[in-house]
């Protein structure tokens, strides 16, 4: 085995250049890809607060917290914060900006400078929408439906809308420049079918942001100038269509998800096929079922409007539909079950994770063909029973892997390695109270409770409690992550070049990794997952 | 060897001096060269889908109020949008010829084409300026000072709102691609550009084709909605 083939150098994308201003006039891929931890971050912080009010709430059935109105406010800036700033940038803008023109063999990607641009767009964008947090908040749910949100809603609709339009172009740039980066950058001999899957999810992802983000950025711009101006487009007092705007809205909206979930699938292929030392199981399916997601995705986003007066024969067909983009979830599924299957499965924390995200995901997946279901999904609609599906799908799923690729490259990250013991805490505890926090919340949906109510029958707060017991939970795991991670940033152990005798080219260069990334450019001459040919043992 | 990679020593990039222009992350000039083209056309599949949105809107509206999409087009002055259309078309043109100079090395050539591309840019937005000051002086202005004379005010205010909204943004297109303009001849008149450099040129000119275009779809969906019937 031949892992410490790597020659050290002293000098690396960390120490290369001190000071703040190397920082925040870095065009280094992997130095911005840390500043969007950074923000991502903080709003997740802040995101989380909000949830944490949310369930102390509701352990009672009275309203004797906060207002209903307070409420509205606390649920709304939730989602908003955790959507767009989190779910959206977190696996992209952080571990693929990190790990992107590594796994290519690239110095970078392809337009540095418009990356930077990207982090500092973003970070305008989360300064308006956490100000017009700050200065009041906004009620309308993060979905802003008008005419509320445009003509009766008295919070602050116009500033967070011009926050999240704004954020929309960070993630344009990002899609297009990983796009092109995948395209152009990739070292000799690096073909498409030796890309790991990583790079196709990311690919794909990037598909969605192009051609969805677009969309919701003009849909928000009008509903501001509706707000400001008056404009009448989707006021029907004034003869315009409020459906109109859920259309364009969950055109983007609904692929958004697939922005959250697909890259999150892709670093948990990279894991999977390295905790198991095996060539990935069915590499061309994963690849095209990541590309087959990404154009579903764009036609099924009617299947929010079921109960939004739509003809009953468009709904027919985005139902059919919906249940088409659950296939090639499915196969992603069986691939990575099958490619633990014989396989020598390395009980190392990020696998951990892995299993989390299998369990959790397959529980979104499922409940999702629950709600395409026409009939099921008038009895359902806008019941916890939804909440708790989305939750399985953007938690359980999208964060889940989240921690999965980051537990992975975090020794290629900071070159330092984190408690194997207190990961695997870590990733136990957010299993259990996630599932805690949640589950109860399919019950209660099937039961008929109402989403965004701050009270609610007494009858339901047995499952109230126990979500919101479990919910302190998942919020002591996810406190347990930052500080061991945190903690090995200073004192944890040396990681070397490839601490997990991982394939792919992130793992032949040093870490942290150079500041150009490699001494010379590779040339790649095999597949992705070529585990069969490495002689390892593992514990 | 791991993962069977070999080291290699790309001998033939180094052999000779890199081309000023050339970023210090790409292998040559000519992976800079096809990385930026592919960026600047994936750029405007996003406009295409930014538009969309509009379009959409615009498509539905217009199936659903024919009659006040016919008075509210009515409204629009063709002279002037026909006008401005024959200028932008132009605009085209001398764009293409500063692409060509670029591409051929004559620099004089290139300026000159660039400002004749901005004066004719210059040209549009002064009279889209008159426009939308006679729609100003008529009260056509959507809100809640809204006034128009006709049996289907509020539609027509939906027709007029989407009239602003695209050609405003349409307007806005053509002052940043006058601000990249301004700079590229800034460049081209210091010698920048060469027969083996003339990217920013290039791209420049795929941003402004796509701006003219849109106004070539722009044109006919607002101010021709009913012109047929008058001409009768």
């Amino acid at each position: 085995m031949t892992t410490t083939a790597v020659a050290e150098s002293p000098v690396n994308y960390l120490n290369v250049r001190h000071g703040v201003m190397s920082w925040l006039l870095t065009k280094d891929h992997k130095r911005i890809g840390l500043m969007y931890m950074v923000v991502v971050t903080l709003a997740f912080i802040v995101g989380a607060i909000f949830a944490g009010l949310i369930r102390i709430e509701l352990a009672t059935p009275e309203g004797d917290l906060v207002s209903s109105d307070t409420y509205n406010r606390l649920f709304t800036m939730h989602g908003i914060a955790m959507v767009f700033f989190v779910l959206i940038p977190a696996v992209p803008a952080i571990l693929g900006n990190f790990v992107l023109p590594l796994m290519l063999g690239a110095k970078d990607v392809a337009f540095p400078k418009i990356n930077l641009l990207s982090w500092y767009v973003f970070v305008v964008g989360t300064a308006l929408t956490f100000g017009a947090m700050l200065t009041g908040g906004v009620d309308t749910g993060w979905t802003f439906y008008p005419p509320y949100s445009s003509s009766a809603s008295d919070s602050n609709v116009f500033l967070t809308g011009i926050g999240v339009f704004v954020t929309g172009f960070s993630s344009i740039l990002t899609g297009l420049n990983f796009m092109v980066t995948i395209h152009r950058m990739r070292a000799p001999g690096l073909t498409w079918f030796r890309l790991p899957l990583f790079v196709w999810a990311v690919y794909a992802t990037s598909l969605v942001q192009i051609l969805g983000t677009p969309v919701i950025a003009i849909t928000v711009l009008m509903l501001a100038l509706e707000r400001v101006a008056g404009l009448g487009i989707f006021n029907p007092a004034l003869g315009g269509d409020p459906v109109l705007f859920q259309h364009l809205f969950w055109f983007y909206s609904h692929p958004a998800v697939y922005i959250m979930i697909l890259p999150p699938m892709g670093a948990i292929s990279e894991v999977i096929a390295c905790f198991s030392r095996k060539q990935i199981f069915g590499y061309s399916f994963v690849a095209f079922s990541s590309l087959a997601i990404a154009v579903f995705g764009f036609l099924v986003w009617a299947h929010h409007l079921f109960v939004a007066g739509i003809s009953p024969y468009s709904a027919l067909v985005f139902s059919i539909l919906t249940y088409a983009v659950a296939v090639p979830s499915a196969v992603k599924t069986f691939n990575w079950t099958a490619t633990m299957y014989r396989g020598a499965i390395w009980w190392k924390a990020p696998m951990i994770w892995v299993f989390g995200f299998l369990g959790l995901f397959l529980v979104g997946g499922l409940t999702g063909l629950f709600t395409a279901a026409l009939g099921l999904d008038i009895h359902i609609h806008d019941t916890y029973f939804v909440v708790a599906h989305f939750h399985y799908i953007m938690v359980g799923g999208a964060i889940m892997g989240y921690f999965a690729g980051l537990h992975y490259w975090w020794p290629k990250m900071t070159g330092k390695m984190y408690s194997d013991a207190a990961a695997k805490v870590a990733a136990v505890l957010v299993f259990v109270g996630f599932n805690l926090t949640f589950f109860p919340q399919f019950i209660l949906g099937y039961l008929g409770m109402p989403r965004r109510y701050h009270m609610y029958p007494p009858e339901f707060q047995v499952l109230n409690v126990m979500s919101t017991l479990g919910a302190s939970v998942l919020g002591l795991g996810y406190l347990l992550v930052m500080i061991y991670l945190t903690y090995s940033i200073f004192w944890g152990e040396k990681a070397g070049a490839n601490p997990w005798m991982a394939t792919g080219l992130e793992w032949t260069t040093q870490s942290p990794p150079l500041p150009e990334n490699f001494p010379e450019t590779p040339i790649v001459t095999e597949g992705a997952y070529e585990y069969a040919k490495r002689e390892t043992k593992v514990a | 060897m791991p993962n069977g990679l070999a080291a290699h020593a790309d001998d033939h990039v180094h052999a000779h001096a890199h081309h000023p222009a050339q970023q210090h992350h790409f292998e040559t000039l000519q992976q800079q060269a096809e990385a930026s083209t592919l960026g600047m056309w994936l750029f405007l599949v996003t406009e295409v889908m930014f538009f969309g949105g509009l379009f959409t809107a615009y498509l539905i509206y217009r199936l659903w109020y024919p009659e006040a999409w016919a008075e509210g087009s009515r409204e629009l002055d063709i002279r002037l949008g026909g006008f401005n259309t024959v200028v932008l078309i132009g605009s085209s043109l001398t764009m293409a010829m500063a692409v060509r100079a670029a591409q051929t090395g004559r620099r004089i050539a290139t300026v000159v084409q660039l400002i004749a591309t901005m004066a004719l840019g210059l040209t549009f937005l002064v009279v889209k300026f008159f426009e939308y000051k006679s729609k100003y002086d008529l009260g056509h202005i959507p809100g809640p000072n809204f006034h128009f004379e006709g049996v289907h005010a509020d539609q027509v205010q939906i027709f007029i709102s989407l009239y602003f909204a695209m050609t405003g943004l349409h307007a806005l297109h053509m002052i940043i691609g006058f601000v990249l303009m301004s700079v590229i001849t800034w460049m081209a008149w210091k010698g920048r550009f060469s027969k083996e450099w003339y990217t920013p040129v290039e791209m420049s000119g795929l941003y402004w084709h796509f701006v003219d275009i849109v106004w070539i779809f722009l044109f006919p969906l607002l101010y021709l909605v009913d012109r047929a019937n008058q001409l009768q």
